[in-house]
This record gives C-alpha cells, structure tokens and sequence, in this order.
C-alpha cells in the first residue's frame, strides 16, 4: 500500500500538470484526494488488522534505490536552472554539493549494511494519518478555495494546475518521508518536500513572492545539507545508513544525531530559521495550511520524535529542548504585535512546534507522549484556522483582525469555526492545553527548569493574542454594517466541517486515543508507556468539556426568554443612538472605533526577530561545536 | 472522600456568604482605615439584593449569557478545588472562566467596557505565570498537583514554597481587584474608565458578577490556605489565620497604594513572579 | 418584596453648575459625613445607579446628555435636584442659555434647595429618595403580577 501512497500522487501531479482545463483538474483533484484519504484508512486499517506490529518492507529493492538516485539529481538540476533564472545561483550550491556527495556515497562509498526501506510502527502510521486525511482535506479545500482566489486577484496569473500538482507532489513525497526507514529515502523526500515548499510560495510570481520563496529554499536546504552531511558521516562511521540504527547507535551516532536534529529545526522553522515560514504566508492559503502548518513543519518534529530516545538527557537534548523552548515563548510575543491573521498563524505556528520540539528534546517518555499528542490537536486545529481564514479573506476582502471585528454577525459559520479553532488552540478543556498541561508536568518531572519558566510564560502571551482576536470575532460592529457576499464554496465548507467534526471527536475521545493508540506508541519507543495524565483525570476532562459545552447552550437559551432591556451604552457623552459615534461638546458627532493592543512597537517583528535570531544562532553554533566537538575528540 | 464531597458542598452553598461577607469586612476596614463609620458588615448582601431587583439591562442581548456562563464556570473552578481535584485544571478552567468575562464585556463594543476588557486581558497575562508556577511548586514539594494530597501532607508546602507564596499574594492583588492593580474593573472611587469592563453590566448582570467575584475570592483565598493546612489539625487553626492575614494585608494595600499604569503592573508582576518563584524553582529542582 | 433600601447609588451629573453644589455632593462622601454609612455609593455609571442626583440648571448643550442618562438608567429609578439651580434654574433663570431646571428635561422626583446645597440636606434628600425608590419598586412588581 506504501508504495502506492506515494506513486499515486506523484503521478497524479504529472497528469495535473499537463491538463488546463479547470473543470476536468478540480474534479481530479477531487477524485485524487478522496483517493489518498481511502488509502491511508485502508493502510491503518490492514495495519491495526495485522497486529500494529512494526514492520519492516521491501528489503531489496534495487530499482527503488535507482530511481532515487535519479530523483535526486533531477531535483538537484532543477534546482540549479531555477536558481540560475532568478540570479541567486549561489544558493543552488547548497543542492550541488550535498546531492553529489550523497550520490557518490551511493556509488563508490563503503558497502553499508542492507536496510528495510519502509516502515511502518505507531508514529509513522500517525504520520500518514495526519498528512493523508488532513492533506487530503485541505485539496479538497483549495478546489473551491483556488476558484475564488482568483475571482479576488484578477492580476495572478491562473496556473492551478501547476498549483494542485505540487500539492499532490508534497502529499506523496510527505508520506514516503514518515515512512522511510532507510535514511537515504528519507533524504530525498526531505529535499522534495522543501522544494514543493518553494515552488508553492513563489506560486504568485510576484517580486516579493520570490524573495520569500527563496529564503525557505537556502533555509530548507541547509537543513539537507545538515542532514546529508550527517547521513554520510554515519554511514562512512559505521556502515549503517538506517534510520533505527541511527538511534539505537549509541554515542556511535552522536554528531549524525546533532546534524539530523539541526535539519529538524530548519524545517520546524524553529528560531533562527522562524523568517522562512512568515515569508511562506504569501502563497495562497492552501498550501499554507497545508505544508506551512499541518504538515510539512511536523516532518521536523517528526524527526525528532524519532531521535527523542537517542536525544535523552545528551547535549543535543539539551540544545534542541532549549532552542524549542525559547522559539515558544519568544514567537507567542511576536504574535501578539500582529494583526494580520496569518501571520498570527503563522507565528503560533512555529510557537507550538517549539513546544513539540522541546517535548521531543527532553526526550522522556512522557514528554514524548505530550508531544504526540500536541501534534495530533496542533494538526487539525490549525488546518482548520488557516482555511477559515483563507477563505473569509475570499468573501472579506481581509485578513486583518481588525477588520474581523464582528464577524459572528456578517459571516456566522467562518466566525463560528474560527472560534472553535481558536478555543482548541488554548481554552481549557480542549485537547491542545491538555497537552501543553502534561508537556508542564512532563518536563517538571525532568527537572528542566528553563523550560517550565519557558511554558509558563508562553502560556500566558499565548492566551493574550487568541483571546483577542477571540474578542474581536463577537464584539457586535457599530454603525452601518457592511454586507458581505459569502462566496464560500462547497467544497471548503465540507473541508471546514470535517475538520471541526474531526477536532470535537478527538478531544471527546481523548482518553480512547491515547490508551489505544499514544500509550503503544511510546511504548515501543522506550519499552513502556508514560502517560502522563491518568485516564481517570482525562475523563473528568472530557465530562468538563460537556459542561463547557453545555452551559454557554443552556445559558444562551435561557437569556432568549427572559425579558431583557436594549439600551445604548454609555459613552460619557451623548450616544447618538446606534452606538456608533457620540455628539461633542461642539455638536458634532465622534466615531467610536475599538481596537486591539498590539504592541507593535515593543514587539514588532522589525524590533524582535534579528536579536533573537542572533541569540539562538549564537547558542546553536556553540552547542554544535561543543558536541561535534566532544564526539571527535 | 466523603470530606472532600462535604467541602465541595460547603464551597458550593457557604462561598457567597463567606465571600459576601468577606467583602462587608473589607469596606468596613477600608472606612475605619479612613477614619469613616463606613456601611454595614452585610451591605454587600443589600447591594446583591437590590440589584437583583432592578431592571435587567444591556447594550446586547448576548452579554446576559456570557455572564451566566462566567459564573458557572468560576463556580465549577471553586467546587472542583475543593473537591480536592487537580489544581492545575481548577486553574485552567478559571482562566476559561475569566475569557467569558472577557466576552461579556467586549462583545457589547461600547468604549469604556472593551477598554476593561482589554485590560483585564492583560492582567490575566500578567497574573498567569505565578499562577502556573505556584502549581508547579506545589507539585515540586509534595510530588502531586491533587489538592486533596497537597492538603494532606506532613508538612505545610510553604516550608518549601516560601517564593511561590509571596508570589501568589502579590497576583492575589490582581485577582482582587485591590488597588494599585485595579486597572480593569476601576472599582469605586477611581472611575477613570467609568467601571471599566462592568460599565454595560447592570441589574441581575451586576450581581451575578458580584457573586461570581465572591466565589472566586473564596477560592483563592482557599488556594491561599492550601500553602499552608497540612495532615495535623491545628494546621486548620493556622490556616484561617494566615487566610484572614493575607487578606487584611490585600486590603491594607489597597489602601494604602495609588494605582500604576498596566505597563508597571505587567513588569513589576513578571519581574516579582522571576524573582520569587523562578529562584524557589530553582533551588527546589536542586534539591530533588 | 424584599427591602432595597439600604443600598442607593447614585449618579452624580453636573448640568450647568457652579461647582458650588458639587463640592458639597463630594462633602457627603468625605469622613465628616460618610455618607457610605447608608449604603450610598458614587457609581459614576447610569447603568448600575439608582438615583439620579443632578446639580445646575439645564441648558441647551446638556438637555440631551440630561435626557439620555435618565433612559440609560434601570427601573426603578428616582431623580434628585440639588441647589436652587437645578430646582428652579436658580440665579440664572433668566440667562439666555438656561432653559431652567432639572425637570425641563426629566421628571425630578425630590428638591433639594440652599445654594449651595449643605451636605445634610442633601443626604436628608437622598434618604428621602430611597423611600420612593422602595416604593416604585414595588408599584411595579404589583403591575407585573397583574399582567401575570
């Protein structure tokens, strides 16, 4: 099925590509969608029926590693000509290099020990879980999505179906990069991932668009190098170029470890590498949800999960959990300077992964259980917001927060959902501060005193800059209220609906998940399971969520049947009578505007991304020598 | 078991009248401190009850319900601390009982109310991490976040929690509402914001806000005693006294202290909250 | 019925006054007076007040402000003058701005003369009030039982 997983899209994305018509590509994207999404549930499926044993596939398999090789270099020729078009040759010698040099260690390297190629445990299950439903989701999505973005912004050229065969590219090569077990595969995927990244976020063709397009791909390539650099180190070390003989390697492993970590968090946007993922906003909201948030960002956590048993305690731990930490707290102050609601999305984003990135870090069994769990919830929430926005930017005209204010009353279902995801993101009792909550415990119980501070803190300005634009969604407009045209398609309603359904469930099901599912899967990681919340206290928490639920229902059908005065509100002047404006002492009439706090000029990107940048760098570089160091000495 | 129901119970039905009453003492003590008669000990009760009487009425219809759900909520957070359940969940559902307040006060869009919303978004930032901390310690130094076995160790946990301790006091005065942190709800006499995020508020609306600041003010006063009471039963005795100790010293300050501005109020909690309990974290993270 | 007596708050609007009779509404709050001791409380917001206690004659600029506050305030409420001002317009009566009293404006429920105003007529005034303002409260549970 695997094998198919990742064939299916590819070659889908050649057909896509190759057909203009924009009836005939939604409906295959369509169909292509539905497709991945049967058969990631068909995988699971035949995977839970087998036992949920691990298993390991397609031992020999000499084609395969073939036409990787290949795939390698074509991508890296690509690479190279796009660089070269857009005179910024000097990055394309971040592909060059590493790819040359993997592809001569294929060759002429030392014989290493044969490896399974693919394979399938608890983790990469989820994986494939998270990137088939919740991708496939989000294609459903950008059919309708596409056709109004277009209808918005006459000046983009249309190219959609270069747009969905990228898409379909990433969803195949996401899967192949969770489920490789030979670290050469996953290379390659890696790097696919990063240029459909690039490709998605240059979609506009606009100079700025460029720009950004080309800071995640040096960003992102680096992190291959990284990697690539540490995958032949470990390969010419030890003869082993598998991903579990990696972990289970020892201090053998540790400066491949470190270089694979340090890939991680370039592609986790992770302090300093934070400027790659705000720049990505620019792509259409698709593959911002997508690739930028649900997905493609997760492959660095991913990875670390991988690595958290080898990372236990070690330096790199310490680095990764410190990095992560400190990338939590210091965004969520970033994202409370923003008004755009992307780039609050986009900054809690990289907030949250460096909280799943520290859990990964410290590398304890109920650390690594939390992370876990923050990823499923971070994952369908987070889907869920991005597409809100994007396509109550359709129908608004904005993404601003500002101009959301009143959204409840001009478009009820896009504000709605907005709040639900929003309320998923921090309120008690969903699913993401559960998880935060037992990250706290977990990293309590690990003594990690940094990063209790950093959770703490974060906690607090995260609830800030959710809640306020929580605010601004309800507060009622004043004056004439615009009308808004909802030209929302059906297709992202149904993207939209599915994903709340999707996140109600999960939280409803919290304790169901995590004994039947999370517990297992940190168990086979580290021999037993550390749940970090006992289900007696997950099912309070459930029975809280009812009550949550619940009262604000009850309450609100109440208050409909008592009689309650309207008057207007008081404004220590004379109130004009719809609330909107009050009369001055000269007679004339004073418009009421209501705006959030920001504090852009405290917390201004411009103010706070480069000293922050040049800590982490400064800190990362040191950490790296001194475990680099430490190894070959 | 059986206790903790008990408690719950009590919490449930004597919480507005120890609050209430709670609340009588404090003005009386603020116009004795005045050289004033000051009101009765139960006008807080007469205030209740009028408003309870009075015309219900709001700029929005929604406000009522926000409110009711505020009130549920803040109630659910007390019953569950004294039922001996986790503390960090009583807290975290209070903070979603404080988004609600939040709610109630900006959905109307009037002025004066989104301004004291806003605020009282910032003093949940400011007074959040203390919070989160002292869990932590409690965690730390009895090895549980239940409060039923924090309440039940051998020794008081503020043996260990000293920081954490004048941590909480000090956000305590945040929760309050006591000046010089009272920037959001710009309680009687300051009225800079008319009354801050109470101003649409009226009537039933106003009482149950008022009851809903009793039950909380029980609870963290309860929260309070929980650094404290520990298995032997004159801890209890100890307990009520440093409970009424804090809680003169609250309004003491109150009336004692001008008001700051929210920006001191922010640093000067985040600053305290490091010092304190930041360096207690550490040096009981040392020792264990 | 229950007794709400004991618990009025006021909102104190200053119309056209001379500050005189303002001065001596802040004198009731001072320790001298304490007027707390009734329960009396200076709310400064007419959604939350009780009794509208109004100093200064009205003139055209603060007719509406005047209008306005008395509907933004909860039944059952009840409406002091106080000064000769805001009784009557007072020494300003026949000013070209000056429209007259408080009840050019709003039905005014108690008078309280003097100019200024003592502290103890004022309060005197407000304790009179409160016993309208139990009165009303009444009246009109009465009414909603009989719609009942």
């Amino acid at each position: 099925m695997v094998p198919f997983l990742i064939i299916f899209p590819l070659v889908l994305a050649v057909l896509l590509y190759l057909i203009k018509a924009p009836k005939v590509l939604n409906i295959l994207s369509l169909i292509g969608g539905v497709t991945v999404i049967a058969g990631v549930i068909y995988l699971t499926i035949s995977w839970v029926m087998g036992g949920c044993k691990k298993t390991l596939l397609y031992g020999d398999a000499e084609i395969a590693d073939h036409a990787i090789l290949i795939g390698e270099l074509v991508l890296m020729v690509f690479v190279t000509v796009v660089c070269i078009i857009n005179k910024r040759a000097i990055i394309s010698l971040l592909s060059i290099i590493p790819t040359l040099a993997i592809a001569a260690f294929e060759l002429f390297g030392p014989k290493t020990e044969a490896v399974e190629n693919i394979n399938l445990d608890y983790l990469s299950i989820l994986m494939c879980d998270i990137v088939g439903i919740i991708g496939s989701l989000i294609v459903i999505y950008a059919v309708g999505y596409m056709q109004g973005y277009h209808e918005h912004h006459k000046d983009v050229p249309d190219r959609r179906n270069y747009f969905f065969s990228m898409l379909f590219v990433f969803l195949g090569s996401m899967i192949g990069l969770v489920t490789s077990e030979s670290l050469l595969w996953m290379v390659f995927f890696w790097e696919m991932t990063s240029v459909c990244s690039f490709m998605l976020i240059k979609y506009t063709n606009e100079e700025q668009a460029i720009i950004n397009a080309f800071r995640a791909l040096w960003m992102n390539l680096l992190g291959g190098t990284a990697m690539i650099a540490g995958i032949i180190y470990f390969g010419y070390t030890e003869g082993m170029v598998g991903l579990h003989q990696l972990v289970d390697s020892g201090s053998a492993g540790t400066i491949a470890i470190a270089l694979l970590a340090f890939a991680a968090l370039t592609k986790s946007a992770q302090l300093p590498f934070t400027p790659w993922l705000l720049g990505a906003m620019i792509a259409p909201t698709p593959s911002s949800a997508l690739l930028h948030s649900a997905t493609m960002v997760k492959a660095g956590v991913y990875l670390l999960l991988r690595l958290a048993p080898a990372m236990s305690g070690t330096t790199i731990g310490i680095m990764i959990s410190l990095v992560g930490g400190f990338t939590f707290l210091a965004t969520s102050f970033m994202a409370i300077a923003q008004s755009d609601g992307k780039s609050v999305l986009a900054l809690s984003t990289v907030s949250n992964l460096g909280l799943m990135v520290a859990c990964a870090g410290v590398g304890t069994k109920e650390t690594v259980w939390a992370g876990v769990f923050l990823m499923i919830f971070h994952a369908i929430s987070k889907s869920l917001l991005f597409q809100d926005v994007g396509s109550t930017e359709n129908s608004l005209h904005s993404r601003d927060i500002e101009d959301m204010n009143g959204l409840l009353y001009k478009l009820p279902k896009h504000a709605a959902y907005m709040f639900i995801g929003i309320a998923g993101m921090f309120l008690a009792p969903f699913g993401m501060l559960i998880s935060k909550w037992s990250a706290l415990k977990a990293s309590v119980d690990g003594g990690d005193i940094l990063l209790v501070l950093f959770i703490c803190f974060g906690s607090a300005t995260t609830a800030l800059y959710w809640t306020k634009w929580m605010g601004k969604l309800i507060a009622h407009p004043h004056g004439e209220v615009k009308e808004v045209k909802d030209v929302t398609k059906l297709s992202e309603m149904l993207s939209m609906t599915i994903h709340v359904v999707m996140m109600i469930a999960v939280c409803a099901l919290f304790p169901m998940v995590s004994s039947t599912y999370v517990n297992p899967l940190v168990a086979s990681m580290f021999g037993e399971s550390g749940q970090v919340l006992s289900n007696a206290v997950l099912i309070i928490l459930v029975s809280i969520i009812l009550v949550v639920f619940a009262v604000p229902l009850l309450a609100y059908y109440n208050s409909k049947q008592q009689d309650i005065t309207v008057k207007s509100s008081y404004m220590a002047g004379v109130n004009v009578g719809d609330n909107s404006a009050f009369t001055d002492s000269f007679g004339e009439d004073k418009e009421v505007v209501m705006s959030n706090y920001y504090f852009s000029d405290r917390l201004g990107l411009d103010k706070t991304m480069f000293p922050l940048q040049m800590c982490t760098t400064a800190a990362i570089v040191i950490m790296l020598i001194i475990i680099i160091g430490g190894a070959l000495v | 078991m059986k206790i903790s129901i008990i408690l719950a119970i009590c919490y449930l039905v004597l919480a507005p009248f120890i609050g209430g009453l709670l609340e009588g003492i404090d003005r009386k003590l603020s116009a004795r401190m005045q050289r004033r008669v000051g009101p009765p000990v139960l006008q807080p009760f007469y205030d209740v009850i009028k408003l309870f009487n009075k015309e219900n009425q709001v700029v929005y219809k929604s406000q009522s319900w926000l409110i009711v759900t505020y009130f549920v909520l803040m109630v659910l957070t007390g019953v569950m601390f004294f039922a001996g359940f986790d503390l960090l969940m009583c807290f975290f559902v209070m903070s979603t009982s404080a988004t609600f307040l939040y709610f109630a006060a900006c959905v109307t869009g009037s002025p004066y109310s989104t301004i004291g919303g806003h605020r009282e978004l910032l003093q949940m930032t400011a007074y959040e991490p203390a919070v989160l901390l002292a869990c932590v310690g409690f965690y730390l130094a009895t090895g549980s976040f239940d409060v039923i076995t924090i309440a039940t160790a051998n020794t008081s946990a503020i043996k260990y929690l000293p920081g954490f301790f004048i941590a909480f006091v000090f956000i305590l005065t945040i929760k309050m509402r006591k000046s010089p942190f009272d920037t959001s709800a710009s309680h009687h006499p300051h009225q800079e914001l008319v009354k801050g995020l109470t101003t649409e508020f009226s009537g039933k609306n106003l009482a149950l806000f008022q009851v809903s600041e009793w039950y909380e003010n029980v609870f963290l006063l309860g929260v309070v005693g929980l650094f404290i009471i520990n298995s032997k039963p004159v801890s209890i005795i100890v307990t009520l006294v440093v409970v009424f100790l804090t809680f003169f010293l609250e309004v003491l300050i109150d009336n004692s202290n001008g008001r700051m501005k929210w920006q001191q109020m922010l640093k000067i909690t985040w600053i305290v909250t490091i010092v304190t309990a930041g360096v207690n974290t550490v040096v009981l993270m040392f020792i264990n | 019925m229950a007794n709400i007596t004991r618990s009025p708050w006021l909102l104190h609007y200053d119309g056209s006054s001379c500050n005189g009779c303002d001065i001596e509404v802040l004198a009731c709050l001072t320790p001298v007076y304490d007027a707390e001791r009734f329960g009396i409380i200076n709310t400064g917001d007419p959604m939350q007040a009780d009794i509208f206690l109004i100093t200064g004659g009205v003139n055209e600029q603060n007719m509406p402000v005047v209008k306005q506050l008395y509907e933004q305030m909860p039944e059952p409420k009840v409406v002091v003058a106080v000064g000769v001002c805001a009784c009557t317009g007072g020494v300003f009566k026949d000013c070209y701005n000056i429209i007259g009293g408080a009840d050019v404006a709003i039905p005014v429920d108690i008078y309280v003369p003097g100019c200024a105003a003592r502290p103890q007529a004022i309060i005197d005034g407000i304790v009179k009030a409160v016993a309208l303002f139990q009165e009303r409260a009444q009246k009109s549970e009465k009414e909603v039982d009989k719609v009942g």
